[in-house]
């Protein structure tokens, strides 16, 4: 089983081992050959339909919309249309700063998200708080809040550089098992485990 | 107006006068408000910037007027030491950008203004401790954690009113019990960033909107207080980033000024082309999301596409197609790519087919003059009080180009009109703009085969440090006037540094006009104003 993603090579890709990884586990376990296959199907047809959320705070926002304007046009790789809604979404581009008065909010979006979604944290301030990151008001990345899938560093990052996150982000759906059990790294249960503070903030106070 | 003296100290001989930059008037609080009455009769109808400011000792405002007769500045300084309980009188009902500028400064500094209408938090939430902005402000993770619960939602709001010489607290009424209240934002595709309205309905029609600002609040200017004045440029192509270079060239103006150095003519006219290429590109972005927000999504790729020339060419310029850093402190950090001057000339006719196809494809459309013509009316008087400047203002008649009124760099000596419109209405901003492109051409073409040779940034000191003082430098923006004020106590750092944006005043003013319209023309208002929500909120 290989990833394969048209018109780039593996070798072209960084963090190969991740997915390696991932595609050892699924061999160690085991796979019917035709839930494999049905597998394999669905996700060609899942990893070429991401359907982006609109959602952007600032300046990596307006890259995101050359991306998708006809210049850059991600609509070639599958990101069809950027939805207005989180319901009709399969993943959130975080661009831009999460400050505290958003993150409530943006928590919301990602819960009205429906499985299986992904988050691509975009730009130095989802990731770390960025320039911002000494404000007293920011939020020092945003998987302190949510599980994210994918990095991609850049203030802001070019277009191409977010096509390369997204394509990342792909790979990643590729290995997915959608049968027999989700083996993403991390689920939300997951994340709450590891952080019991925000789900107990979550829960008592709404 | 030598005469602004004498007015004021007719009403109040207390006052003493500072020479600064600009006159500025120390004005006890007791007597602010008939002292602020009698400079708004002098003429001074626009309250250009409202700056709350935690002078160590004492905590207070400084305000800067501009006179709408002759285009002369004054400044003045009201203070209080009462560190507790500050409260300083609201000048609100003179001049109505005073209302969100004076819930800013409640918000960072505390500062409670009596019979201001409406004394809530404008950017933190409601339930944050503290008022960031001041020196002894307590940045412990611990008080202010990230909440993950959303706040309480305020339907009251509090007054201090001053009845026979006391402040009485009020409670009042945002929205009353049987308003239909209707959420928009901020997590919506067309308030055009994270900004939220909350809508009071009457059927279909807006009977008032609450401006609820904040969720992409930064706290620019307090993280500024830590850094060097060339460490700080970088913010300003991050706050409105279509004007990024605008932004930072009024920061390296300010900061030239206070030094007095002298820019070379080369990098003056780099800083003017640039500026005009990224006025363009602004304006562009406008066209296209606005025509957008209305339905035509294909007016988004023509407006795109001129776009990407432009940031092609600053690109290679700059080394970076939005957060520039380009403009430094006595100059601009690199000099011109090689290919610049010929990219810009073959740029200038493409824009100006781009141009006639817009107005072919749009301008002229039936259904898109009927959804702006006459919708969303804003009188000029109502655009100086409530301190709407740039192209929104002027297409409410009102001259408030900076680069004409008030002109700084090489403007003065180029030949370009300011586009003023009579219309009042949306379309008529969204002419306003398209007209602009046009001037902005004008400009490059005078420019293009005269750049000097010479120093691209001129020499200064390693360490910049700013004199005692303060200083207020404008420049025209994108979006209108864009002010910064620095305070500076001789140190490497500033005191306390204002971002002053038009941004703000284009959100606030979205209330006042869109009252009896149709709430779908919502939208059509608030595109056509372009605001940019990371300034609004720094």
């Amino acid at each position: 089983m290989e990833v394969k993603i048209k018109g780039m090579k593996k070798e072209d890709f960084n963090d190969n081992e991740y997915l390696d990884n991932l595609v050892e586990e699924l061999k160690a376990n085991g796979q019917n050959v035709v839930v494999g296959k049905l597998d394999q199907l669905i996700n060609w047809g899942r990893s070429n339909s991401l359907w982006p959320l609109t959602f952007a705070t600032s300046c990596c926002g307006i890259e995101f919309i050359c991306l998708g304007a006809a210049r850059y046009d991600m609509a070639r790789f599958g990101f069809e249309v950027a939805r207005s809604s989180p319901r009709q979404a399969d993943f959130m581009m975080v661009a831009g700063t999460i400050v505290h008065r958003m993150a409530p909010v943006f928590r919301r979006l990602y819960e009205q998200l429906a499985e299986p979604k992904y988050v691509i944290a975009v730009g130095g301030c989802a990731i770390s708080g960025g320039p911002f990151r000494k404000s007293y008001h920011v939020v020092k990345g945003i998987d302190t809040i949510v599980p994210v899938d994918v990095y991609i560093p850049g203030c802001p990052p070019r277009p191409e550089a977010m096509f390369y996150g997204l394509m990342q982000l792909q790979r990643k759906v590729k290995v997915e098992r959608f049968f027999g059990g989700v083996n993403r790294k991390k689920t939300r249960e997951d994340f709450f485990r590891e952080n019991p503070e925000i789900a107990k903030e979550e829960h008592v106070q709404e | 107006m030598a005469d602004i003296k004498d007015i004021i100290l007719g009403v109040c001989p207390q006052v003493t006068f500072e020479d600064n930059e600009v006159l500025t008037a120390v004005v006890p609080d007791a007597d602010w408000h008939a002292v602020a009455a009698a400079i708004h009769n002098a003429g001074y109808r626009w309250l250009t910037a409202l700056i709350g400011e935690d002078f160590g000792d004492a905590l207070g405002c400084v305000y800067y007027f501009t006179s709408t007769v002759d285009n002369s500045k004054i400044s003045a300084k009201v203070t209080t030491t009462d560190r507790e309980n500050p409260m300083i009188h609201s000048v609100s009902d003179l001049w109505k950008d005073a209302l969100l500028e004076e819930r800013e400064v409640f918000d960072f500094f505390g500062i409670k203004f009596i019979n201001h209408p409406d004394m809530r938090r404008l950017y933190l939430r409601n339930d944050w401790v503290g008022y960031p902005l001041r020196k002894d402000y307590d940045e412990n993770p611990e008080i202010n954690p990230v909440r993950l619960f959303h706040e309480a939602i305020d339907d009251t709001t509090t007054v201090y009113e001053e009845k026979d010489g006391k402040v009485v607290e009020r409670k009042a009424d945002v929205f009353t019990a049987d308003e239909y209240v209707v959420n928009i934002g901020p997590q919506h595709p067309a308030t055009h960033g994270v900004l939220r309205f909350r809508t009071s309905l009457d059927g279909e029609e807006i009977k008032k909107i609450d401006l609820v600002c904040g969720y992409i609040h930064r706290g620019i200017e307090k993280l500024s207080e830590k850094l060097t004045y060339p460490q700080s440029t970088h913010f300003f192509d991050r706050m409105d980033y279509f004007s990024a270079l605008p932004n930072e060239h009024c920061l390296c103006a300010c900061v030239e000024k206070a030094l007095g150095i002298e820019v070379p003519r080369r990098a003056q006219v780099i800083r003017v082309l640039v500026d005009e290429l990224s006025r363009i590109a602004s304006h562009l972005l406008f066209f296209g999301t606005y025509c957008m927000d209305l339905g035509a999504t294909t007016a988004l790729f023509y407006g795109l596409r001129e776009r990407e020339t432009i940031l092609d060419i600053l690109e290679e310029t700059c080394g970076a197609r939005m957060s520039f850093n380009y403009d430094v402190v006595g100059g601009v950090r690199e000099d011109l790519h090689p290919n610049f001057v010929k990219r810009v000339k073959d740029f200038i006719p493409q824009m100006r087919k781009g141009l006639k196809e817009y107005h072919t494809l749009v301008s002229g459309n039936v259904i898109f003059r009927n959804r702006l013509v006459g919708v969303g009316m804003l009188t000029k008087d109502d655009a100086i009080s409530y301190g709407v400047a740039g192209p929104s203002g002027r297409a409410s008649g009102w001259h408030c180009d900076v680069r004409k009124v008030n002109p700084y760099s090489i403007y003065s000596e180029l030949d370009f009109d300011e586009v003023i419109m009579e219309g009042c209405d949306s379309f008529d901003r969204y002419m306003v703009r398209m007209k602009e492109i046009e001037q902005s051409l004008k400009i490059i073409e005078q420019l293009i085969d005269n750049i000097p040779e010479g120093d691209f940034v001129a020499k200064v000191p390693k360490i910049i440090k700013l004199p005692v003082g303060h200083w207020y430098q404008e420049v025209e923006a994108c979006r209108g006037a864009f002010g910064v004020y620095i305070d500076s106590r001789g140190e490497k750092t500033p005191y306390r540094m204002k971002v002053n944006g038009t941004c703000l005043r284009l959100a606030g003013i979205v209330d006042h006009i869109t009252r009896g319209e149709k709430i779908a023309d919502l939208i059509t208002i608030g595109g056509s104003l372009d605001y940019v929500v990371p300034e609004i909120d720094r």
